[in-house]
């Protein structure tokens, strides 16, 4: 595992976080602390432009009285948190079997292409980085991209490209099916059960 | 087909709100209280009678499940978890549960947990559905806002807590004791049984894992009665069912489907049929990646259940049909599939450390046909040592792929590799 050396000197949670971080710790008993681990990292990431340094370890580690070696077990073990630093965008494909049987090699393709970029790289600018990622679990919306908190489907060379273009002209894509006439995981072109369910509007999601 | 009324996740495509007067609407939360008031025996009979199997892959009898936490408390308080770390492979069923019907889950974790003499339930999400995971809570919150969980869950006088837990892209997280590891703050690394969980489980208590879809079904069932469920499907793979169907359909899609369902009529009902039709069908993986591939030959007349598929060699799983025509290379599709449990495996136990990538690696060279016909055999029974040798199942579930394939389709393997062959003849 490349655990890449320590970037800053030191690492502490904002206000904010550390008050919400206070919320995750009280969801486990008491003496149970290190069940926050998981989600600790993952804030600590987010406030540390998406990565996790030693400092970010040792910092949590401290926080719920942990060795530092269990903290770094976790990190290294989980892929979600990045042991090195990455680009303000992270991109981050699925090409298992069921992206990949409905065109995942065209979404990569229009990613590295526009990128200039291939996997596990970050473009010179520090704009982007490009990920490939084990089955996202929306299958029935493949190919997928996973990008901020949400997930771009049912993509394609074209799609995938305006997708990456309307990023980096600062805008963020519009979640979900990048096709025309999907709702969600309902068939193309309208659900075959459900109908008077579904012609009810006002899905707030 | 199953008839809308008797559909459970009518908001699975999520055209309506997921939030609580909107959940109420379509029948969540309705005489919760009079559900617990029947008590412990009565709703644990009941899920019994209706013949639930758990929805997460193995088909264990719920009501059974659930009958397993002690009677008897010794002082450790104990747990219901539920397993929302979808990653199987062509599944995508829970996620529609999660952001669309939160209520149902949460719910059912009352009912469940109240049933199993649990104090508090941890959803278990996997880290990729962030999103999801704020629906949910917000659900939650909604949920304790009103009163339905908390000190005094819907009035019964009975103490209850959702938790959300998210993890971090670990696919062995879906086992349910590296799940229970995991929610203890270290690697997810699956532990030896027994004990099973029942008895040590979460922080060493008592503790039940249920998939997502189990635990989001009770409700219904329990305010319809287990003879309803029971009266849908077969003897023995009975209910309703989620299933994700993905691949070269028409129409991907989920759909709520009765238990037993024929798989091309599901597909042609509902995904629009198979790319090119019918005929174009090259082969299907019936229930995530785990399971064995079927051949169309089986595909024409198999039903959808545990007992019709593992009769054909293959398994109903999460019930996620991933669907190949004509132009699929198979050999690459299931290679991709070798290289997904490579990279899944925890690497705990050696055969599947080991073993896991030197399968994938060979999986690669066959499907570029540039391997020795007895490897064929060399990787087959290197799946054999691998199967039924590890702590876990990841072990099996990276050997079934393979088997699979070869036990179907081996003369096109085969041809692969005396192509390549003559064609380096050839240069």
């Amino acid at each position: 595992m490349n655990i890449s050396v320590r970037n800053a000197e030191k690492f502490e949670f904002t206000a904010e976080n550390m008050t919400w971080a206070e919320g995750q710790m009280a969801k486990y008993p008491a003496n149970r602390k290190q069940s926050a681990v998981m989600p600790l990292l993952t804030r600590a990431q987010e406030q540390n432009n998406g990565w996790v340094s030693i400092p970010v370890m040792e910092y949590v580690a401290d926080l719920l009285g942990m060795a530092y070696i269990r903290v770094q077990e976790v990190a290294s073990f989980y892929t979600m948190y990045n042991l090195k630093p990455v680009g303000k965008h992270v991109i981050e494909v699925c090409t298992t079997t069921p992206c990949w049987l409905r065109g995942s090699d065209d979404v990569v393709a229009a990613c590295k292409d526009e990128l200039g970029i291939g996997f596990g790289e970050t473009t010179a600018d520090g704009e982007f980085t490009l990920l490939e990622v084990e089955c996202a679990g929306a299958c029935v919306n493949a190919p997928v991209i996973a990008y901020k908190k949400e997930y771009y489907e049912d993509l394609d060379n074209d799609s995938t490209r305006k997708f990456i273009k309307a990023i980096k002209s600062g805008e963020v894509p519009v979640s979900g099916p990048q096709t025309t006439d999907r709702h969600k995981s309902a068939p193309q072109g309208g659900p075959t059960t459900l109908k008077e369910f579904c012609a009810v509007q006002g899905g707030q999601e | 087909m199953l008839a809308d009324k008797d559909r459970i996740f009518t908001n699975l495509y999520g055209y309506q709100s997921y939030g609580l007067d909107a959940a109420k609407k379509r029948g969540d939360w309705d005489g919760t209280k009079q559900i617990l008031e029947k008590g412990i025996d009565w709703i644990i009979g009941e899920m019994k009678s209706s013949g639930l199997r758990g929805r997460g892959g193995a088909g264990f009898p719920t009501g059974l499940k659930w009958s397993f936490m002690p009677k008897e408390s010794d002082g450790r308080p104990q747990y219901l978890v539920v397993n929302a770390d979808e990653g199987e492979p062509g599944t995508c069923k829970d996620r529609e549960i999660m952001r669309h019907d939160p209520h149902k889950l949460i719910e059912g974790c009352l009912v469940a947990g109240f049933a199993m003499r649990a104090c508090a339930a941890y959803i278990y999400i996997r880290g990729e559905f962030v999103h999801e995971a704020d629906v949910l809570d917000a659900a939650i919150q909604e949920a304790y806002a009103d009163g339905l969980i908390g000190d005094n869950a819907c009035g019964s006088g009975y103490k209850f807590d959702v938790y959300v837990h998210r993890g971090a892209g670990a696919y062995i997280c879906g086992e349910e004791t590296a799940l229970i590891e995991s929610l203890e703050g270290k690697k997810g690394q699956p532990r030896l049984k027994p004990p099973f969980p029942a008895n040590v489980g979460l922080y060493g208590c008592p503790s039940t894992v249920n998939n997502v879809e189990s635990i989001a079904v009770a409700p219904t069932i329990l305010r319809r009665g287990g003879a309803w469920f029971a009266g849908l499907g077969r003897e023995n793979n009975t209910g309703t069912k989620l299933f994700c169907i993905s691949g070269h359909v028409n129409n991907p899609c989920n759909v709520e489907e009765e238990m037993g369902i024929p798989l091309k009529e599901l597909i042609e009902k509902h995904a629009g049929g198979v790319r090119g039709g019918w005929d174009n069908l090259l082969a299907i993986i019936p229930g995530g990646s785990s399971v064995h591939m079927l051949p169309k030959s089986i595909c024409d007349a198999v039903l959808m259940d545990f007992d019709s598929l593992r009769a054909e060699g293959s398994g109903l799983g999460t019930a996620a049909v991933i669907v190949m025509d004509k132009s699929t290379d198979l050999v690459r599709a299931i290679a991709r599939l070798s290289a997904f449990y490579a990279h899944e495996s925890c690497g705990q136990c050696t055969p599947c450390r080991e073993g896991t990538g030197w399968m994938s690696r060979v999986m690669q060279r066959m499907v570029t046909g540039e391997a020795e016909m007895e490897e064929i055999d060399m990787l087959l029974d290197v799946t054999k040592k691998v199967e039924g040798h590890t702590i876990c199942a990841l072990g099996d579930a990276a050997a079934w792929p393979i088997q699979g394939l070869f036990r179907h389709f081996r003369p096109e393997v085969e041809q692969r590799i005396l192509n390549y062959k003559k064609s380096r003849n050839a240069a």
